[in-house]
């Protein structure tokens, strides 16, 4: 996994130093809030509805137990006992006092972590494949790649004021988990015939207000143009994206406003400039980062454990953890274990401190120390032996992190919604409870199969509703909080943005319109291999209307 | 009838402004304000503790009052003088005072 250099670890500290000037300057009256708040934003530090709230990066979801034990101290000494991750595999504190965050941000950099590029109108934070690094299916690790773009984007002086944020992610593998597509810039690793590694790229990508599928502009960049064919598009986007309306603003508006052939001859244009300059990636510099990311020693094993089968065939939690919560690793005898962060009936992404401490034990003990934030809201131990399976859902049972639903209803993703968020206009996090209370049986999640649930409390989408096979936005009526559902989207590589079904429904009514939907599909499934979305996408929104409203 | 509220610069605490130009942390503590005028004094009381570095974020919201306790019309405001509905543990509500 990449180690600090010793610029990361100068900048970082510097950037802290800064930060605790910058406090003390407000704290004197030296500083106005409205100077201040774009200096503590750079920092990752918004002011909630109850308190203030610290997004503390995590890039492209993956840290060590040292690190998630750090994070179980901060939520334990400087908050209230609890962090919150999220859909950008961050991980968020709800309650730090503005006097205590510069102390936090040096804790963090004593672990390598910081706040930076978690806020602001610049390059956020590269996210990745949860999975990276382990899956079968994957071409090559994501993650020097996304390292690699860290490091150009890290405090970027032309890129520090861009029109509005920009997000980029990089996925390894031909399956997206990395929901590459509704991204500023997406990257898609391939081979091609003459098995050379390069990028699949989309642009303009996105959620929020304006959803949209990102524009192919690449089918295959090669691996030494990554960087001077990013800095190609953040260019254009710098120099032509809008600035007279925040809502508009992103680089998805002006690809919409300009057209794709045109912008991409702009791009292109742009890059034959730069493409042979500094940015140009020298092979030895991709291979010396790619050594940072070598995977852990693994003997390769035997593809089926014989403690795992017989424990199988007598417990039928291990056995529904086993079904859903592995993803296949490239070597025989291993696998990739989700650790869900999804309780029945509790709140998606919050962990406690006593459990990421348990998580950082796991990962020593039981995962080569490698741990992984997914965008769905989970943590995943991505090195795992077969052998090790029992011993291990031991201890997550214990830990209250066991439940075997990645991927079906319950494992829904929330945004905090206005149980926090200044800018919601509803709750989030009680609809998605109560939804798993509802559908929370192992055998109803089970006959129900694949089904991702996404709630967002407002239009800005960070629940990211619109990529929901079902999404759930939260909006207010008259006062009163008020749901609209979208059928249909998804966020794989097969990406699609919702349709709204019909008129909304209030907090009361929303539950059983979700079942009704999926009582709907179930009655209408060619058979259990069908999922929701393929239902959905072969007989379309009809039936589930007519369920919702009636005939028409 | 309108109170106005901010955070805290300090630590984040949502409160509002009450008698004799104090921040109290309880909605039902807070002054009323009825009328433009009105909430205009108290708006400028609050950019006034904004320049001291008391509080940020200041604004109106509308309330009522049943039975002589002041309560928050808006849902969001609701939450804010409780605390999140998701942990009845935290937030002004896992206080031992009346809300």
């Amino acid at each position: 996994m990449y180690r600090y250099d010793e610029f990361d670890a100068s900048f970082v500290n510097q950037r802290t130093e800064q930060f605790k000037d910058q406090v003390r300057r407000r704290l004197a009256g030296e500083l106005s809030e409205d100077e201040f708040k774009p200096l503590r934003l750079m920092n990752g530090l918004y002011l909630q509805l109850h308190a203030y709230m610290l997004r503390v990066a995590i890039p492209y979801g993956t840290l060590n137990s040292r690190q998630m034990r750090k994070l179980a101290h901060i939520a334990r000494t400087y908050d209230k006992g609890y962090g919150h991750f999220t859909t950008r595999q961050n991980i968020q504190f709800n309650w730090p006092k503005l006097e205590d965050t510069p102390k936090i941000l040096e804790e963090l950099a004593e672990v390598e972590m910081h706040a930076i590029q978690t806020s602001g109108n610049c390059i956020r934070n590269v996210t990745s494949d949860h999975f990276a690094g382990a899956a079968a299916d994957e071409v090559a690790d994501p993650r020097p790649y996304a390292e690699i773009l860290r490091q150009w984007s890290s405090l970027h002086p032309e890129f520090s004021f861009l029109p509005r944020k920009f997000k980029i992610a990089i996925t390894g593998a031909p399956n997206d988990r990395a929901a590459v597509q509704v991204h500023d810039i997406g990257l898609q690793l391939v081979r091609n015939d003459n098995d050379e590694i390069g990028f699949v790229v989309y642009v303009g990508g996105g959620l929020g207000r304006t959803p949209m599928i990102g524009r192919k502009v690449r089918d295959f960049l090669p691996e030494e143009d990554l960087l001077a064919y990013s800095e190609a598009i953040l260019r254009v986007y710098n120099r032509y994206g809008r600035r007279d309306n925040k809502y508009k603003a992103r680089i998805k508006i002006l690809v919409h406003e300009t057209g794709l052939e045109e912008l991409k001859a702009d791009i292109e244009a742009e890059f034959e400039k730069i493409r042979y300059g500094v940015l140009r990636l020298p092979d030895e510099e991709v291979r010396r980062i790619e050594a940072y990311f070598a995977p852990p020693p693994l003997e390769v094993g035997s593809a089926t454990s014989d403690v795992v089968e017989a424990r199988r065939a007598s417990d039928a939690a291990f056995a529904q953890f086993l079904k859903h919560n592995l993803n296949p690793h490239r070597v025989p005898g291993y696998t990739s274990v989700t650790l869900s962060m999804k309780p029945i009936g509790g709140i998606p992404g919050d962990a406690s401190d006593d459990q990421m401490d348990v998580i950082a034990d796991l990962a020593e003990q039981y995962g080569h120390d490698e741990l992984r934030i997914s965008h769905e809201q989970n943590v995943i131990l991505p090195h795992v032996k077969l052998e090790d399976l029992p011993a291990l859902f031991d201890k997550l049972v214990a830990a209250e992190i066991a439940e075997g639903n990645a991927g079906l209803i319950t494992d829904i993703i929330a945004c905090p919604g206005m149980d926090y968020c200044a800018l919601a206009t509803a709750r989030s996090i009680p609809v998605a409870q109560r939804i798993s209370e509802r559908f929370g049986t192992a055998e109803r999640q089970s006959e129900i199969g694949e089904l991702k649930i996404k709630i967002s409390g407002c239009i800005n989408a960070c629940g990211h509703h619109h990529v929901g096979h079902i999404g759930i936005l939260g909006l207010e009526k008259k006062g009163e909080e008020f749901y609209q559902v979208t059928l249909g989207g998804s966020a794989n590589e097969n990406a699609s943005i919702g349709e709204i079904v019909g008129r909304g429904f209030s907090s009361e009514q929303v539950v059983d319109a979700i079942e009704t939907l999926v009582d709907t599909y179930l009655g209408l499934r060619t058979g259990n291999e069908e999922t929701f979305l393929e239902a959905y996408r072969r007989v379309g929104e009809e039936p589930f209307k007519e369920a919702l409203y009636g005939a028409a | 009838m309108k109170v106005i509220t901010a955070n805290r610069l300090l630590n984040g605490d949502v409160v509002w402004l009450g008698e004799n130009q104090n921040w109290v942390e309880r909605v039902t503590l807070a002054k009323v304000f009825e009328g433009k005028d009105a909430v205009a004094s108290g708006l400028e009381v609050g950019a006034t503790a904004e320049k001291n570095q008391e509080v940020v974020g200041v604004y109106e919201m509308d309330v009522t009052i049943e039975d002589g306790v002041i309560h928050p019309v808006r849902l969001r405001e609701k939450i804010r003088a409780a605390g999140p509905t998701t942990h009845p543990e935290f937030g002004k509500q896992a206080q031992a005072v009346s809300v």
